[in-house]
């Protein structure tokens, strides 16, 4: 048990290592300081400027940035969805599949676009390799550096800075981040064994009975699986996605997943840092999504690892939860990854969540809730950043003084900002869907696990696509209509709603007046400010999602506890 | 900025940077694989003396006789199926994927006393590896644990000394990443290609 522990307690020591040294020199990418690269990448993106249209790009206001984030997407989606409807007359395509039906391809087309990856396909049986790198693929970077580029933009806005340029900056993600760390990445998954070929699958007798034969997908799947991993997005080639031998082979392979995983959303907090010049604070709003981290973590492992009572009786002992999960992960690198995956908002998965004990089900649902602990490509450190505004509303209406953040006064076009995205948008995308999925259960909802674990998989579903997460309780019967039009509407709400109201926030942030730091000032840098707005995203975030947890996996563990 | 402008300027940065990233990015790596790395670029392909593919050094394939080491329980069969009858389609692409059953989903239930009352009859001691299906369906390692509770077995059924079983259990044993990272297991399909390697 000891060896397992010392496994996560490492891997969070390297995140946590990477976080200021990659966050620095994000920032200097974005204050437009030199940094290493230069050379090559400053005459690329002046090539891809200029081909795009846009030989000096000028600054945006908040509305603008949000057009064209809105626009550049929406292009993309028609795109994406083109190429899948089409992938019957393309070429890279040895398999032989034919068109998929409208829905999945919108489905699908929407769920990349917004960086979320929800898969209601198998990759291998649906897709040809032109789909998946072509349009797929593609999606990864561009949703990925959307992502980043709203961060950014939220982060300029939050220290009084212009927000700057979409399109420069989304430019400047894919060359100087996503691209350059994809090559290297993915050149090192080749090295420990993933796939990178455009040959079809392989096909010969099985070794013991030779009138069996065995088939072996494969594919151009180095290069994907790395920004999968780095993107947040977690679309797996394969229907396993990183439990599949050939996605993840080893624990080397393994340990770059969940680093990679981590690495942008807990860095974004530190180039924040960098940005307003105050190291302190960026380190002590580390601690709140660390804390809930680690928290999460624990109740997950201990669970995997004590298994499941029922087959321990038949065992005659005590032996970790092995269903859905690989021997090579074990229990510990198991329930890392699901935990990282789902607090990130990557979606990507090592072991089959549905088949988690609910200790490990209520920590992901949890993670989704909230959105913060890390958060999504950018946008959760924007979420962190939303729920500090609420904090110091929230305890400066405590003190009876007007609340500032930063030099600047929170005042109402703010807080009702920031309450739209945290309060409302979130909710009303996963409990209504749901609500109607459950009302209409036998017609709709296509539950595969009885009692309160269906109530969870519905639950996740619409969870995972309004958080742009991606990860499933895949044993739901979601390949139909409803579920491929309904939780589009989720994923494109939980996308672009808080998007444009993130870059709102920050463009009224940037013009204000910046107030003089008085004795009177309430500190935001401070340990007891931390550990209020820590209270407020737990009151806030979570509290709204308590009858759902306490019917989903609270009731199952107590089914469990109970003897089944 | 009018709309038309605004909509042009999208459609060029999204063509541009899908050539840099739908082609050019994946269409490199495809050839630094196949140049630098062909073995596991093709995905580790094993063949025997004949030069004919017997597997691949990654994924597991189904064992149920007594003369080989048995590997997991697998909701695919490891993507195998008979090509005379392969109306699923299996062998045009290949497939993966798991049970997805809830710890209390009943059918589980049943299925692991099912599994642990074979394993019993063919004389394997269980263990939760053998028991619980696993997330690949292609797994291609058993635990150490497992794979020794089959020695005594396949030393009778093959006429060798357990010890010599034991040795090239332990060679075909792929250990933690720098002895720290993920759980040792046994490649079954190694091991027992590895057994059948032996002269008589």
């Amino acid at each position: 048990m000891l060896q397992g522990w010392i496994q996560i307690a490492f891997t969070l020591l390297i995140v946590v290592v990477i976080s200021p040294v990659l966050g620095s020199y994000i920032a200097d990418v974005f204050l437009a300081r030199p940094t290493i690269l230069d050379a090559v990448l400053h005459p690329l993106e002046r090539v891809i400027l200029r081909w795009g249209g846009m030989n000096t790009p000028g600054p945006m206001s908040g509305w603008q940035y949000a057009r064209a984030v809105l626009a550049s997407n929406f292009a993309m989606l028609i795109v994406v969805y083109l190429i899948l409807m089409l992938q019957g007359v393309l070429p890279f395509n040895p398999t032989e599949r034919g068109t998929p039906s409208w829905h999945l391809a919108l489905h699908t087309a929407i769920s990349f676009v917004t960086n979320t990856n929800q898969q209601h396909y198998a990759g291998e049986t649906t897709f040809s390799y032109f789909s998946q790198f072509a349009a797929l693929g593609f999606t990864m970077f561009t949703s990925a550096a959307t992502g980043i580029a709203v961060a950014i933009a939220f982060i300029r806005g939050l220290t009084g800075r212009p927000l700057g340029n979409f399109y420069s900056d989304m430019v400047q993600a894919i060359t100087r981040i996503l691209l350059p760390l994809s090559v290297v990445g993915a050149v090192v998954l080749m090295a420990a064994g993933v796939p990178e070929t455009l040959a079809g699958p392989v096909v010969f007798p099985s070794l013991e009975d030779p009138s069996l034969s065995q088939a072996i997908a494969r594919g151009p799947v180095a290069h994907f699986e790395i920004i999968k991993v780095l993107g947040e997005n977690g679309g797996g080639f394969f229907s396993t996605n990183s439990a599949h031998p050939f996605e993840n082979p080893n624990g080397w392979t393994n340990l770059i997943q969940l680093v990679a995983i981590l690495s942008i959303p807990s860095s974004l907090i530190m180039t924040y840092g960098f940005f307003a010049n105050n190291l302190r604070q960026a380190w002590l709003v580390y601690t709140i999504p660390l804390t809930i981290l680690i928290g999460l973590l624990v109740i997950t492992a201990t669970g995997e690892y004590q298994g499941n009572p029922e087959v321990n009786a038949l065992l005659g002992g005590q032996a970790p939860n092995l269903e859905g999960k690989e021997v090579r992960f074990g229990w510990a690198q198991s329930a890392l990854y699901a935990v990282f995956t789902t607090a990130s908002m990557c979606g990507a998965v090592n072991s089959m969540h549905d088949s988690f004990l609910p200790s490990g089900g209520f920590a992901m649902l949890f993670n989704m809730f909230l959105q913060i602990v890390f958060g999504g490509q950018g946008t959760g450190t924007a979420y962190l950043f939303a729920y500090l505004i609420l904090a110091v509303f929230v305890t400066g209406l405590m003190v009876g003084r007007t609340p500032e953040f930063l030099g600047r006064k929170i005042e109402k076009r703010e807080v009702v900002l920031a309450s739209l995205l945290i309060l409302l948008v979130h909710p009303i995308a996963i409990l209504i869907p749901a609500g109607i999925t459950l009302a209409f259960s036998t017609q709709l909802a296509g539950i595969s696990n009885p009692g309160f674990h269906g109530l969870s998989q519905v639950i996740y579903e619409y969870a995972s696509a309004a958080a742009n997460n991606g990860s499933g309780f895949e044993g739901l019967d979601s390949t139909t209509l409803w579920w491929n039009l309904s939780t589009s509407v989720s994923l494109l709400a939980g996308r672009y709603i808080p998007i444009v109201a993130l870059l709102l926030l920050a463009d009224s942030l940037s013009h204000k007046q910046p107030v003089p730091l008085t004795a009177g000032t309430l500190r935001t840098d401070t340990g007891l400010f931390v550990g209020v707005t820590a209270g407020v995203i737990l009151i806030l975030g979570a509290l709204t999602f308590f009858p759902a947890l306490a019917l989903g996996p609270i009731a199952e563990a107590f089914q469990i506890a109970g003897g089944g | 900025m009018s709309f038309a402008r605004e909509v042009g300027r999208a459609v060029r940065f999204t063509l541009v940077l899908w050539v840099l990233t739908a082609l050019v990015y994946p269409l490199v790596m495809v050839a630094i694989g196949q140049i630098v790395f062909p073995f596991q670029a093709n995905g580790s392909l094993l063949s025997n003396a004949q030069g004919q593919v017997v597997g691949s050094a990654l994924i597991g394939q189904p064992f149920t006789s007594d003369r080989y080491f048995h590997s997991r329980p697998s909701t695919t069969r490891y993507s195998t199926a008979d090509p005379s009858h392969d109306a699923a389609g299996i062998l045009n692409t290949g497939v993966s994927g798991a049970s997805n059953w809830a710890p209390t989903n009943p059918e589980l239930r049943r299925r692991v006393r099912d599994t642990a009352a074979e394993l019993q009859r063919v004389g394997i001691q269980p263990t939760a590896d053998l028991l619980y299906r696993s997330g690949s369906s292609l797994d291609p390692h058993i635990t150490p644990e497992a794979a020794r509770a089959q020695i005594a077995r396949v030393a009778a059924a093959r006429g060798l000394p357990a010890n010599q079983v034991e040795i090239l259990m332990a060679q075909n044993t792929e250990g933690r990443f720098l002895g720290i990272f993920g759980e040792p297991g046994v490649n079954v399909l190694r091991l027992n290609l590895a057994l059948d390697a032996i002269k008589h």
